[in-house]
């Protein structure tokens, strides 16, 4: 890569103490976004996503979790060794976050109002007033009609999109160069999901905020990314600008991925089953040696079982952890 | 706008009209629906009121003693009679149910002061401090309340009279020894609302936002713990109200110059067989506010349970 990245992940690896011994939860990841790009990170539930975004601001509990290795570029900065106030300042300011849960990500005793104008006024020092308006100003920014009411209602007054739509602003209230959004349509109807990605990409175009979005579905990723890093079991296995991965994906689980998403251009006549990927995400208590998605794979070979695969570059921006990456076709 | 969603159009119209409903406004909604809640709650102010300005109105002083009119019954020249020494009853208990009142609220305060912060810290430390905490609490829950009560009222008040006077150092030596002996159920209560209220997605989104631990708690964490702090709030100054009337019934309470409620029935109870008026009228006054303070407290308890939509 050229130009440092915005920020860069390297070899990050976040384990979990349990009562049966450490799990793995990432082992290994290397994420990079650049300014102003939406990279999708997908993979099924369990897989990291989560964790590698949450530990990007360091909000996992430590303990039980611990950045074992690894290292969180951002701007030229390593994020991991930073105190607990430094990253006070980054969380918001410069790294915005969007949660999963919209309906419970706001705190009911106080106004949504109260609670983007708390974000400014910790981050910028603004007075109440000038906070308040501030506020009125980001919820009429994603499109909450009455905005310079409806600052002064409740949560419990707005339906699940209107709460992400002010989780959004929040998020985006200090004009933050980064947003990390966690599966921020998981728990919305179709087509409130629709509405919520438009309304990041309509975001990322006029603030020229980057996005890194958190998601399973494929349908999500098709619509918003410019990259796509895809993560089974803790690890990444493949990345590729979006274009590519669609059309060739090269490690089995990509193409299983995008086999299982109902098609409309596959004629009804042809009564094709949907496909799945059978078996599940191995336990990350203690992973299996080797490629830890052989024993879902169909073309998993003895290699496969014995010696991990490493992430290796086939075109250009296009980086396989697959032993036979050349060999399967899509 | 080109290029900009509009969100769903079916909020805007309604929210022009509709009036704001804050939480406390929906509380204050819920609680008027608990008719005995607020019929105590009118009683209970009455009786704030009369022991407020009463003494400016009944202008009897309390220590105006009369031996013609000796434990007589009420009359219109003493409306609930006199004691021993012709002293008006309605004169004493007004002022002394200042007192008795005030060390209700004042010893709740302590209590739930003391409540709040030990099960804040044992709920939002946890591991070991939290266990440390706990073990507190259990130790004084299982402490015999009146005995170390009597003992410790007994070794301090005299030392306590000699450096802020006889009135004030009664008060302070009852408010604190009331408040240490009833802080254990706040202190457990905060700590379990802590425990589910940290892992809310709320308080995560808060810190995603960059608020610092204290913030946390103080802001995002507490306000939502309320709730219940303030209904066994409540219940506290009940509970210090008849704390301080068997503390004074048993002679540890203020000296006889300082008729509180309690005192006064200690002060009666020799003379029940020729002047029962004497220990009734503030036994029925102790039996009023405690009685009332407890309906209120059911009263914001249902009023403030979010999980009660009515």
């Amino acid at each position: 890569m050229s130009a440092p990245r915005l920020l860069e992940i390297a070899g990050l690896k976040v384990h979990f103490k349990t009562d049966d011994g450490w799990v793995r939860a990432v082992d290994g990841v290397d994420i990079g976004v650049d300014a102003g790009e939406t990279l999708c990170v997908v993979g099924e539930s369990g897989c990291g996503k989560t964790v590698t975004a949450k530990t990007i601001l360091k909000l996992i509990d430590m303990p039980p979790g611990r950045i074992v290795a690894g290292s969180i570029t951002w701007q030229g900065r390593d994020l991991v060794p930073m105190t607990g106030a430094q990253m006070r300042a980054i969380r918001t300011k410069q790294i915005g976050f969007i949660f999963q849960e919209p309906m419970t990500s706001l705190n009911p005793v106080y106004t949504v109002g109260e609670q983007i104008a708390e974000a400014v006024r910790m981050h910028e020092g603004l007075s109440r007033r000038a906070a308040m308006d501030r506020a009125a100003e980001m919820l009429s920014l994603v499109h909450i009609p009455n905005a310079a009411r409806r600052v002064h209602d409740y949560p419990h007054q707005f339906s699940g999109g209107m709460r992400q739509r002010v989780m959004i602003a929040m998020a985006l209230s200090c004009n933050p160069k980064l947003i990390i959004a966690d599966e921020p349509t998981t728990a919305l109807d179709v087509t409130i999901q629709a509405q919520i990605l438009d309304l990041m990409n309509e975001m990322k175009e006029k603030l020229g905020t980057a996005i890194l979005l958190i998601t399973h579905a494929m349908g999500v990723v098709a619509e918003t990314a410019q990259r796509v890093v895809v993560m089974y079991a803790g690890k990444v296995v493949e990345e590729a600008p979006v274009g590519p991965l669609f059309a060739t994906p090269r490690h089995p689980y990509t193409q299983g991925l995008i086999r299982s998403i109902p098609r409309l251009d596959l004629a009804a006549t042809e009564h094709k089953r949907l496909e799945a990927i059978p078996g599940t995400v191995p336990s990350l208590l203690d992973p299996p040696p080797g490629c830890r998605f052989a024993a879902r794979c169909r073309f998993a070979q003895a290699e496969c079982r014995s010696a991990e695969p490493p992430l290796r570059e086939l075109a250009t921006g296009h980086k396989v952890a697959c032993h036979f990456a050349e060999s399967i076709a899509a | 706008m080109a290029g900009s969603i509009p969100a769903s159009a079916t909020a805007s119209p309604a929210a022009a009209s509709r009036p704001r409903v804050g939480p406390w406004k929906e509380a204050w909604r819920r609680f008027r629906k608990h008719r005995l809640a607020v019929v105590s709650a009118v009683v209970l102010a009455m009786l704030v009121l009369a022991v407020l300005i009463g003494p400016l109105v009944w202008r009897v002083p309390i220590d105006e003693i009369d031996f013609t009119a000796r434990l007589a019954g009420p009359s219109w020249e003493h409306p609930l009679g006199t004691d021993d020494l012709g002293q008006d009853l309605l004169a004493r208990m007004l002022y002394g149910g200042r007192i008795s009142l005030a060390v209700g609220v004042t010893a709740m305060f302590v209590a739930v002061g003391l409540g709040v912060l030990i099960g804040s810290i044992a709920g939002m430390a946890g591991g070991k401090l939290d266990a440390a905490l706990m073990w507190v609490t259990d130790l004084f829950l299982s402490l015999p309340q009146l005995p170390v009560l009597l003992l410790i009222i007994y070794l301090f008040r005299d030392s306590l009279k000699d450096v802020v006077g006889p009135e004030m150092g009664v008060f302070i030596l009852i408010v604190t020894v009331i408040g240490l002996f009833n802080w254990m159920p706040v202190a457990r209560l905060v700590r379990a609302q802590f425990f589910s209220l940290r892992e809310k997605e709320f308080v995560e989104a808060a810190r995603a936002l960059g608020a610092s631990r204290i913030r946390l708690v103080v802001r995002h964490i507490l306000p939502n713990a309320l709730g219940p702090v303030i209904v066994a709030a409540t219940i506290d100054v009940a509970a210090a109200i008849i704390a301080e009337s068997t503390l004074s019934f048993l002679g540890l309470g203020f000296p006889p110059d300082i008729p509180t409620w309690g005192r006064l029935l200690f002060d009666a109870k020799d003379n029940l067989d020729f002047a029962p008026h004497w220990a009734l009228f503030p036994g029925l006054a102790i039996f009023l506010a405690v009685v009332t303070i407890n309906f209120v407290g059911d009263g914001l308890r249902d009023a403030l349970d979010p999980r009660r939509v009515q």
